[in-house]
């Protein structure tokens, strides 16, 4: 009947997809810089300004995947948008501010007079942190199923927690590729008291998915889903295990591989992500929403599509151009 | 207060908030666009010094539209999710379309026009400019779409009490959408010229006399001047535009109460919506009349007839309406006595007949009044916006959805311990972003410029003797 199969099911999946997508790259890529905000305070203020240095070109297009991936709730699945964040309403108020302290605090402490410097990067910390903490007790409350319970609440405030620290870790794998010398070694020290965040917090994440939900349950240890399964959490594993044992020979001569902690950071969040996706999926609201049922009209989602389809690969392209310009070491920030 | 006003003052708190410095992003790309491009051209290093300072304010004003948009597009779904709901199929796209072709084009670019000077060609590096401009244009194009359709929404049916597309060239191109997209876009560039020259003003008066802020200050005066007949006239279409469409709103802007001929244009006025009529009026006779239909004796709407049978309010409070039209239109007027006559002065012949006055020939007090001027376009800016979102209450989709409908269902405790915290937020970073703006000024005028240098060292050349 339909070219490509029935429209309302494909396009909310694809929209799925897409917003999953486009999640991952924020945690991802705003999760090094947001990282690199927390870490502030164990920094000396020459060192900060190599490390703001090193996020500087890279920041904004960072922070707008979330826009990206929150317009893409908004679009796709507007009542599944409005259940979210209305459920979320005091975090998302948190994080907004943190947003705007540190988005304000990168061009103010550079500009301000001398004498408030100091204050900005305080903002900067303050506002990398609470953003860090609000998003981490709202992944928390998603996983519970946003109902605001004692538990529940304790529970999001350890993920909370954890996100932070896994934050900073992917934050200290991004200065360790950026910079050299004291501050690199640093950086070294920092990620491996950070690795044990990223362990707990997906720990944490892994063991309650399942208990909360019996369909979750279901899915993770029933017999053959279990097998293909598995390789997520052996090669997690793995991955942890071998970030561990190259943290601490860490700088390799001539600088080597300086990229490779943060490339295997990005790969176990990837994977961590992927598990989630899978134990979720079909719901957008856990056990309340599926994609299917919250999804707009298939008429407003394909004229969405048509566009995502020509400008996204372009997007992408101009990222990586940008990444490529301002690879190396980072260099003072100057306008020249 | 309950949920649905206080989430209206947060709504429009942080909206205020917002377009403040895409006002400024817009234009301000375009001009560093021509500042970059008269460089290229002539190699004078003076557009480069005007580059240089101004980039500055470009990137600190981007900062901030950037974190207060993000906030806004949280709005919807905290407080608003009934708009998404009833009209998501439309708005959504809309949304989508503004992220996917602006939000990371400029994201992107900004980068490399800011930091990549040294990395990249210098053509990659003007065109990065170009993008990071035309990037914030569609933005603004997107975005006025949208909130033009909700202004004069077609293009779409209700099928089980939600909006569905049947028409989205219809949709794009909605009736209001040419002359809001032109009065905002003008509207822009007047904020920026009368920044530019107010700040450049500013370093003059304070002794940074380089040739720099010479054509800053001349440019944007210039800009201005040529600018503010335009958007008076496109202003006077929007409204013809309006009364065709929300008859309600341009009854309230002008204040009148009953449909008649012959109506008068009130200079001043305070509408009273208990006796439903105006206290202390001074107009001028007919006037409405003739800029609204062209006739002395046309007849224009009246608020009272948009009170249903049982006394059902159906237009907007009269009195903020009123009166931000007349901030907005006398802030208009203001700026077209101001940027004319500092052409004018500009334009005088030196007494020996060498040449014209130019920035060097501007008197003190203009001087002065120019600074004054610095902000105003925020304030005419402001209060359009005004006119138009107050103007279309009790509707937030004109006709399909009512603002009280939309709006969630969070504790009103929740709402205004949030707004507060905004409020307090938004107040700090008012502050120290005009602070910094004349610090930035200052410190520039006394000659601890570090502008960027793109091809060699920038002197900035003495003043010629006057
Ligand atoms: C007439 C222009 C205009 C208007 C009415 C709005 N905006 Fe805006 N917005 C811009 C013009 C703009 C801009 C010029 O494109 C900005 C300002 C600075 C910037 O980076 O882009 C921007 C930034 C900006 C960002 C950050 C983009 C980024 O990460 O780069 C978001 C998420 C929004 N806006 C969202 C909104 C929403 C949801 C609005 C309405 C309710 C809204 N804007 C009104
Ligand atoms: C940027 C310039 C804008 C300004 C300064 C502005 C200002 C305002 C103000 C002051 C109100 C409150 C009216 C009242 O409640 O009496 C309002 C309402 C509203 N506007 Fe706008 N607006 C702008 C643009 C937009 C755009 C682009 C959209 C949508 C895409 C939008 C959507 C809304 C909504 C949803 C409301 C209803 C909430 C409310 O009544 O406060 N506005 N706006
Ligand atoms: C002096 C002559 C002007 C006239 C006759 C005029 C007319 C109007 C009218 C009728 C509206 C309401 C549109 C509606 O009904 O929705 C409006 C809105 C607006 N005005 Fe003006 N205006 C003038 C000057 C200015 C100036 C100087 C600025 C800013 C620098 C400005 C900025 C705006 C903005 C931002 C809006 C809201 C967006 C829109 O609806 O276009 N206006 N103007």
């Amino acid at each position: 009947m339909y070219t490509f199969g029935d429209p309302s099911v494909w396009l909310p999946f694809v929209f799925a997809g897409l917003m999953g997508v486009s999640i991952l790259i924020y945690v991802v890529l705003d999760g090094f810089d947001l990282g690199v905000g927390v870490l502030f305070p164990f920094a000396t203020d020459a060192e900060k300004d190599k490390m703001v240095a090193s996020i500087g070109p890279f920041w904004d297009a960072n922070e707008t995947w979330l826009v990206l991936a929150v317009g893409l709730l908004l679009v796709a699945f507007p009542q599944a948008h409005g259940a979210i964040l209305t459920a979320l309403y005091l975090p998302v108020a948190i994080m907004l501010i943190g947003l705007i302290l540190r988005g304000v605090a990168f061009e103010f402490r550079a500009k301000a007079p001398a004498p408030y410097k100091r204050a900005w990067n305080n903002a900067f910390f303050a506002g990398s942190l609470m953003t860090s903490l609000s998003q981490g007790f709202m992944l928390g409350m998603y996983v519970m199923g946003l109902e605001w319970t004692l538990p529940h609440v304790g529970f999001a405030l350890l993920t909370a927690v954890f996100l932070t620290v896994g934050y900073s870790f992917i934050g200290a794998t991004w200065v360790i590729h950026k910079t050299e010398k004291v501050l690199q070694l640093k950086a070294i020290d920092w990620a491996k008291g950070g690795i044990w965040g990223l362990v707990l917090g997906i720990g944490a994440i892994s063991a309650a998915t399942p208990l909360v939900s019996d369909r979750i349950f279901d899915k993770w240890f029933s017999w053959p889903e279990a097998l293909w399964l598995s390789p997520l959490p052996i090669l997690s594993g793995v991955l942890v295990v071998s970030l561990w044992v190259m943290l601490r020979r860490m700088p390799f001569a001539a600088d080597g591989f300086s990229w490779l902690p943060f490339a295997a950071a990005t790969t176990l969040w990837a994977m961590a992500f992927g598990g989630m996706a899978y134990s979720f999926y079909p719901y957008v609201v856990p056990e309340k929403l599926t994609i299917y049922e919250a999804a707009s009209a298939p008429e407003s989602l394909f004229i969405i599509l048509l566009g995502t389809l020509v400008v996204l690969p372009t997007i992408l392209a101009y990222t990586v151009l940008s990444y490529v310009i301002f690879r190396g070491k980072a260099t003072e920030l100057r306008y020249d | 207060m309950d949920a649905l006003l206080l989430s209206r003052i947060q709504f429009a708190a942080n909206i205020s908030f917002h377009i403040l410095f895409p006002t400024i992003t817009i234009a301000l790309g375009w001009v560093l666009v021509f500042f970059r491009l008269r460089y290229n051209q002539t190699k004078d290093h003076r557009w480069m010094e005007a580059y240089g300072f101004w980039v500055k304010v470009f990137a600190l004003s981007f900062a901030m539209g950037v974190v207060s948009g993000i906030t806004m597009s949280f709005q919807f779904g905290t407080n608003w999710p009934g708009f998404m709901e009833k009209v998501g199929n439309i708005a959504g796209p809309l949304l989508a379309y503004e992220v996917l072709t602006a939000f990371f084009l400029e994201a992107v670019f900004l980068g490399i026009m800011l930091f990549g000077a040294s990395r990249v060609k210098a053509w990659v590096h003007t065109t990065a400019t170009v993008l990071v401009a035309f990037g914030t244009t569609m933005s603004a194009f997107w975005i006025i779409v949208l909130n033009s359709w909700m202004h004069t929404p077609q293009g779409f049916e209700m099928i089980d009490g939600v909006a569905h597309a049947t028409d989205w060239w219809a949709i794009v191109f909605n009736p209001s959408m040419p002359y809001r997209f032109a009065h905002m876009m003008i509207a822009s560039f007047l904020t920026v010229s009368f920044l530019i020259a107010g700040i450049s003003a500013y370093r003059w008066i304070i002794g940074g006399k380089t040739e720099g802020v010479r054509v800053a200050l001349k440019t944007a005066i210039v800009a201005a001047a040529l600018l503010i007949p335009v958007q008076i006239f496109v202003g006077d279409m929007h409204g013809l535009n309006t009364l065709e469409h929300q008859p309600q709103k341009v009854a309230a802007m002008e204040g009148n109460w009953e449909t008649q001929s012959n109506v008068p244009l009130l200079l001043f006025a305070l509408p009273n919506e208990e006796t439903r009529s105006n206290d202390f009026e001074i107009a001028i006779p007919n006037l409405a009349s003739i800029i609204l239909t062209h006739h002395a004796d046309g007849v224009v709407p009246g608020l009272n007839d948009f009170v249903a049978e049982d006394g059902t309010i159906l237009h907007p409070r009269v009195a903020p309406v009123f009166w931000s039209f007349r901030v907005m239109v006398g802030i208009g007027m203001l700026m077209l006595v101001v940027s004319w006559a500092t052409v004018a002065l500009m334009l005088r012949k030196r007494r020996d007949g060498a040449g014209r006055r130019g920035v060097s020939g501007l008197p003190k007090p203009v001087l002065y009044g120019l600074v004054g001027m610095s902000f105003s376009g925020w304030v005419a800016t402001l209060a359009g916006w005004y006119t138009t979102e107050i103007g279309r209450q009790p509707w937030l989709v004109q006709g399909v959805l009512s603002t009280k409908d939309a709006v969630a269902d969070v504790p009103a405790a929740m709402v205004g311990t949030t707004l507060v915290a905004y409020l307090l937020v938004y107040a700090a970073l008012l502050v120290a972003y005009i602070g910094v703006i004349f610090y930035l000024a200052g410190r520039a005028s006394r000659g601890q410029s570090d502008g960027p240098v793109v091809a060699r060292p920038n002197t900035p050349s003495p003043l010629p003797a006057e």
